[in-house]
């Protein structure tokens, strides 16, 4: 199924069509959250926890309340009448999960640095900031804790209550006979017994969270703008969390910065906002800041990883076993708990393994900011931790990287490839995406200049690193959503409808932040329809224009989002082709659509185009008998599988051994997602996905002190790479059509940042591998460079050991 | 994000500023570019209740030779010293670490005065002066006086300028052909140096400044004067850490930060004596 052909010229699809998006964005007229002009709005601003875990003793709220220009003052007490159910958790992925009651504020323990303890209601954000410094906290403080080892042994407890940290533990046994994962690793020749750790992240839109809520008091309807990724999702949990009748809700996401899942979320300050707005009768604002976005919105990663392979005599892999300790933080957002368990089915990666998986993951709370989906979400955990543990066993069976990789691929002709985990990979082609990598990057040139160059007393260190992935995205299957006690569905809604000039209005139920839908949806109708993507207004993310949605995470949009579209364009021309039928006099089954124009097979001289069917459709004059006026479908697709995007990366370093510093000369990305619908849109998620995988591997990392207050909370001290930091990616490409989607396209949002991190951090340990450095933690700064170079070299003579 | 309530005043010259900054007192800060005060205000580390802008005086722009020194007006954007064809000529190892501050955004709105007069040690423009052997001229509500750069810095943010005086004037000695290298160490392009070193050498004279090596710009004695004393470059880099104190913080242990210092004082020498 392999292709490399460009789709045909004719065809709109494959053009590297500049973003419609992009002008209003640019130019700064298009409208987030913040920048609404709301007249009466209050502000709001919440003070928040300075301790990591503390009952509050008493809050005096006399001195701000008593502000000029202070509207409210409230304390979680205050609201407590407020909630009809806890912040959600849609995901219990355990029957016996611990998931102790979450609130919008605090009302008597605080149990993260940033927890909300009171809510300053003023009229404007500086009066509402100034406010919250004048509110008195008492607190009794408590230890807290911060490391996963720690938390993991009960030393101390996040929820005393509970009894335990351990708020769950899900595993997947896989075996062809009881015992054959411990039988493989009694018979191996090679094992590998790997520890890495996912350090936290900060997920960093470059927006911020921002909500309006805006009551119309006396006819009962609310409308909330926020800058989410979820309206539809957030719509339904705030009916359920605050008893608003949900046909009275109407969530708006505006422009968006962004989200890199953090925004797939239901956060406490919608809530308060809605619940305020409410009780005032009046709007409520709130805009959050760069600082409260590093400890109020979600951290993603977080996890301690066990790995073990076994391998036979030709390297061949025979057993995984996987231990992973998921970091939950204090409390449960929307999905925290099933985010480590998306990585389950992947850590076999893009081997053929038998079965003889014997996956864990226990998931525990501590007293940190809560942890959920952050680009990839479970899944470049789980492809950083096999393709680190592939280069240790390539190590042990002295083989090189890539040819021991390629030894364990799944063959092309296995495909579609039912896996160990029981999904089916649609199709793939390992073996040719990692060819073009190689030959991209000049592997074995690559390899020679190695050679050369690190020898001993050599100071710059040339590092080769090499990796591969499977991503399970397009999310989701609703039935295999179910079969994982997830609370939602993955269909995705949409609707073509043709107004009587012929322009095209598509209604999408994803909520695009960024990722180009509107270019993307409106070249999947030109396509198909035969007319001028410029012609196509895609409307979204409001939930009353959109009413049907499951919004866009997880790479899902386009595989789920995107057949839709395509699939509501084919009953709008099966509804236009009868009017033409009717209307040319000819029998239905003789009608051909091309270019936007039906035509009578053999008889050249009959056409009509779908412009004049348009009008006809809305004139109604003569339509065939039964037939509805107006020309408009609309389609609810439950995909039948995920979609399995694949690739490889390759990663070239130098390391200065006598600093740590590194320098990434060459980066390769070749990503297969299928048919591209817009390269241009494709290559930019690849950048950016590679950039912040790249960012975890070498720059990024949330750093707690034992007290757990954050200490990177500025874009000073949490270093998101610039451009100048990076380098220039090489981008390429395999086509392999996934055969479960009639548009045969793949997710692509999150495939770089799934195959950076592994990519570089195997290129640094294997610059450094001739010194005896056998891991390096992320993320590697040349600090932790220089320290794992000498940690090394006190145990192995002083120029390093053999090459 | 949003700093505390403040008052804000304008000065048309220097002798307005003190006359201003006497006027205010202790809760009174000037400011220029405003790239080093006004992040603190935002986190509310600093609530100065008025600001004092010096950021039109135009008067206090200035790149002038004079003579045996080049002459900078306190108000010069970092820029302006990186392209001066002046500074290039004569104090290239300047106009070099001028070019390494921030990004161009922070270079064309931050001033060479107001990265000296906030006394940052992990600033670049404070070690590579002090290195350099400026003076930096003080004006006050009693006249002018001249401060050796060696005498300027007490500790963190803290410098020799009296409450009520305006720096206006960086005097850099002529470097006369000597060789120079400036090291700056960091994580991104953007960022405060991890470990900076400004360098010259004329033959047995040199002049090593480190940068974010203790809690103030620190001048490297030891260093020179192992050179001095006819020592190797490598041998004399090894003295790089002796006259300084460094912390730890998130991107260096204090081992590591000495460590560097030694190693980009080599490199710099090495570059400084080719």
């Amino acid at each position: 199924m392999t292709m490399t052909d460009a789709p045909t010229a004719t065809s709109v699809i494959g053009q590297r069509l500049l973003r419609k998006e992009d002008p209003v964005l640019l130019t700064g007229e298009a409208v987030f959250a913040n920048d609404m002009k709301v007249p009466g709005a209050l502000h709001m601003a919440v003070l928040r926890s300075p301790y990591a875990s503390a009952t509050i003793v008493s809050i005096d709220t006399s001195a701000a309340a008593a502000m000029p220009g202070v509207r409210a003052v409230y304390t979680g007490a205050d609201l407590a009448e407020q909630w009809a159910a806890p912040m959600p958790c849609a995901w219990a992925v355990t029957e016996d999960m611990l998931n102790p009651p979450h609130h919008p504020i605090a009302i008597d323990a605080v149990h993260y640095v940033g927890d909300g303890v009171a809510v300053v209601l003023a009229d404007s954000d500086a009066i509402a900031h100034d406010a919250i410094e004048a509110i008195d906290v008492e607190y009794d403080s408590r230890e807290p804790i911060i490391d996963l080892d720690d938390a993991l042994s009960d030393r101390v407890l996040v929820h005393p209550d509970l009894g335990t940290n351990s708020s769950y533990t899900w595993n997947l046994l896989i075996e062809e006979t009881d015992g054959a994962v411990q039988k493989a690793f009694d018979e191996a020749a090679y094992t590998v017994s790997e520890r890495y750790v996912q350090q936290r992240l900060i997920p960093m839109a470059m927006e911020p969270r921002a909500v309006v809520s805006i009551p119309q008091p006396f006819g009962g309807d609310l409308t909330l703008y926020t800058s989410t990724q979820i309206p539809h999702v957030l719509k339904v949990m705030i009916a359920v969390t605050l008893g608003v009748p949900e046909h009275q809700l109407r969530v708006i996401a505006p422009a968006v910065g962004g989200g890199f899942g953090s925004k797939l979320d239901v956060y406490a300050e919608e809530l308060l906002c809605v619940a305020l707005s409410r009780k005032h009768g009046v709007p409520v604002r709130w805009n959050e800041t760069r600082s409260e976005n590093t400890v109020a919105t979600i951290q993603g990663r977080g996890q301690i990883q066990h790995m073990e392979l076994a391998a036979d005599a030709d390297g061949k892999l025979t057993a995984m076993r996987v231990r992973l300790t998921a970091d939950m933080g204090a409390y449960m957002q929307l999905i925290t708990p099933g985010i480590p368990l998306l990585g389950a089915f992947l850590y076999a990666g893009v081997y053929d393994l038998p079965k003889a998986y014997d996956f864990s993951c226990t998931g525990v709370f501590t007293n940190l900011t809560p942890t959920d989906a952050y680009r990839g979400a479970g899944r470049p955990e789980a492809t950083y931790a096999i393709e680190r543990a592939m280069d240790a066993l390539a190590a042990v069976v002295g083989l090189d990287p890539l040819e021991f990789r390629r030894r364990n691929f799944i063959r092309k002709e296995q495909f579609p490839y039912e896996a160990c985990t029981g999904l089916t990979y649609d199709s793939g082609d390992h073996d040719a995406a990692a060819t073009i990598a190689a030959d991209m990057i000049d592997y074995a040139g690559v390899r020679a200049r190695q050679a050369e160059q690190n020898v001993d007393g050599a100071t710059k260190r040339l590092g080769l690193g090499v990796s591969t992935y499977f991503e399970m995205c397009g999310l989701a299957p609703s039935r295999v959503l179910a079969s994982l006690n997830y609370s939602a569905g993955g269909w995705e809604a949409a609707t073509v409808r043709i107004l009587p000039t012929s322009k095209v209005q598509v209604v999408t139920g994803t909520s695009p932040h960024g990722q180009g839908h509107e270019t993307s949806w409106s070249m999947i109708v030109a396509d198909k329809l035969g007319i001028d993507p410029a012609d196509v207004d895609v409307l979204h993310s409001d939930t009353t224009i959109a009413p049907l949605g499951m919004d866009t995470y997880g790479s899902r949009s386009l595989p789920v989002g995107g057949v839709a579209v395509g699939m509501a364009c084919d009953k709008v021309i099966d509804k236009a082709k009868q009017i033409a039928a009717h209307q040319m006099e000819a029998n239905v089954d003789d009608l051909e659509f091309t270019g936007g124009v039906f035509r009578v097979a053999g008889s050249p001289d009959k056409e009509m185009p779908l412009a004049a069917i348009a009008f006809e459709a809305f004139t109604a004059h003569n339509l065939p008998d039964g037939l509805e006026p107006n020309l408009e479908a609309q389609v609810t697709y439950d995909p039948p599988n995920f979609s399995w995007p694949f690739g490889t990366h390759m990663c070239l370093v130098e390391v200065d051994i006598e600093t740590g510093a590194i320098e990434v000369l060459q980066y390769v990305a070749v990503d297969d997602c299928g048919n591209q619908v817009n390269p241009m849109i494709v290559e930019g998620q690849v950048h950016g996905g590679v950039v912040q995988g790249l960012a975890q591997a070498l720059f990024e990392g949330a750093d707690h002190d034992a007290d757990g207050n954050l200490r990177t909370s500025t874009l000073a001290d949490y270093l998101v790479p610039a451009a100048s930091d990076v380098p220039s990616i090489t981008t390429g490409r395999s086509v392999t059509p996934s055969p479960t989607n009639p548009l045969g396209v793949k997710g692509v949002g999150e495939a770089g940042t799934i195959g950076a991190a592994p990519a570089v951090m195997n290129a640094i340990v294997d610059a450094l591998s001739g010194l005896g450095v056998h891991d390096v933690s992320m993320p590697a700064s040349p600090n932790t460079v220089w320290n794992a170079i000498h940690a090394a070299q006190s145990t192995t003579s002083p120029n390093g050991g053999p090459q | 994000m949003i700093p505390a309530a403040f008052d804000y005043v304008r000065a048309e010259s220097a002798e307005e500023a003190i006359s201003l900054i006497g006027q205010h007192g202790d809760e009174a800060k000037f400011i220029a570019g405003g790239h080093s005060l006004l992040p603190m205000m935002k986190l509310r580390l600093a609530q100065p209740s008025v600001l004092i802008d010096i950021g039109r005086l135009s008067d206090l722009s200035y790149i002038r030779d004079g003579g045996d020194h080049i002459a900078i007006g306190a108000m010069t954007r970092h820029m302006d010293v990186e392209t001066s064809d002046l500074l290039e000529q004569h104090v290239p190892l300047l106009a070099h670490a001028a070019g390494h501050v921030g990004d161009p955004q922070v270079r064309h709105r931050g001033t060479i005065g107001g990265s000296i007069a906030h006394a940052d040690p992990a600033s670049d423009l404070p070690a590579t002066t002090l290195a350099l052997g400026a003076t930096y001229i003080a004006q006050g509500p009693n006249g002018t006086r001249e401060i050796a750069a060696s005498d300027f810095y007490q500790t963190f943010f803290e410098s020799a300028l009296n409450a009520d005086e305006v720096l206006t004037e960086i005097r850099v000695p002529k470097m006369n052909g000597a060789g120079w290298s400036f090291q700056k160490f960091n994580r991104r392009a953007q960022d405060w140096a991890i470990v900076g070193v400004a360098a010259w050498r004329n033959g047995d004279q040199a002049g090593v400044g480190l940068v974010n090596m203790g809690a103030t710009p620190v001048l490297a004695t030891s260093v020179a004067a192992a050179i001095a004393g006819g020592a190797s470059v490598a041998e004399a880099a090894e003295q790089a850490a002796a006259d300084a104190d460094p912390q730890a913080d998130l991107n260096a242990s204090v081992e590591y930060r000495q460590h560097l210092a030694r190693v980009l004082t080599r490199r710099a020498l090495e570059t400084a004596s080719a």
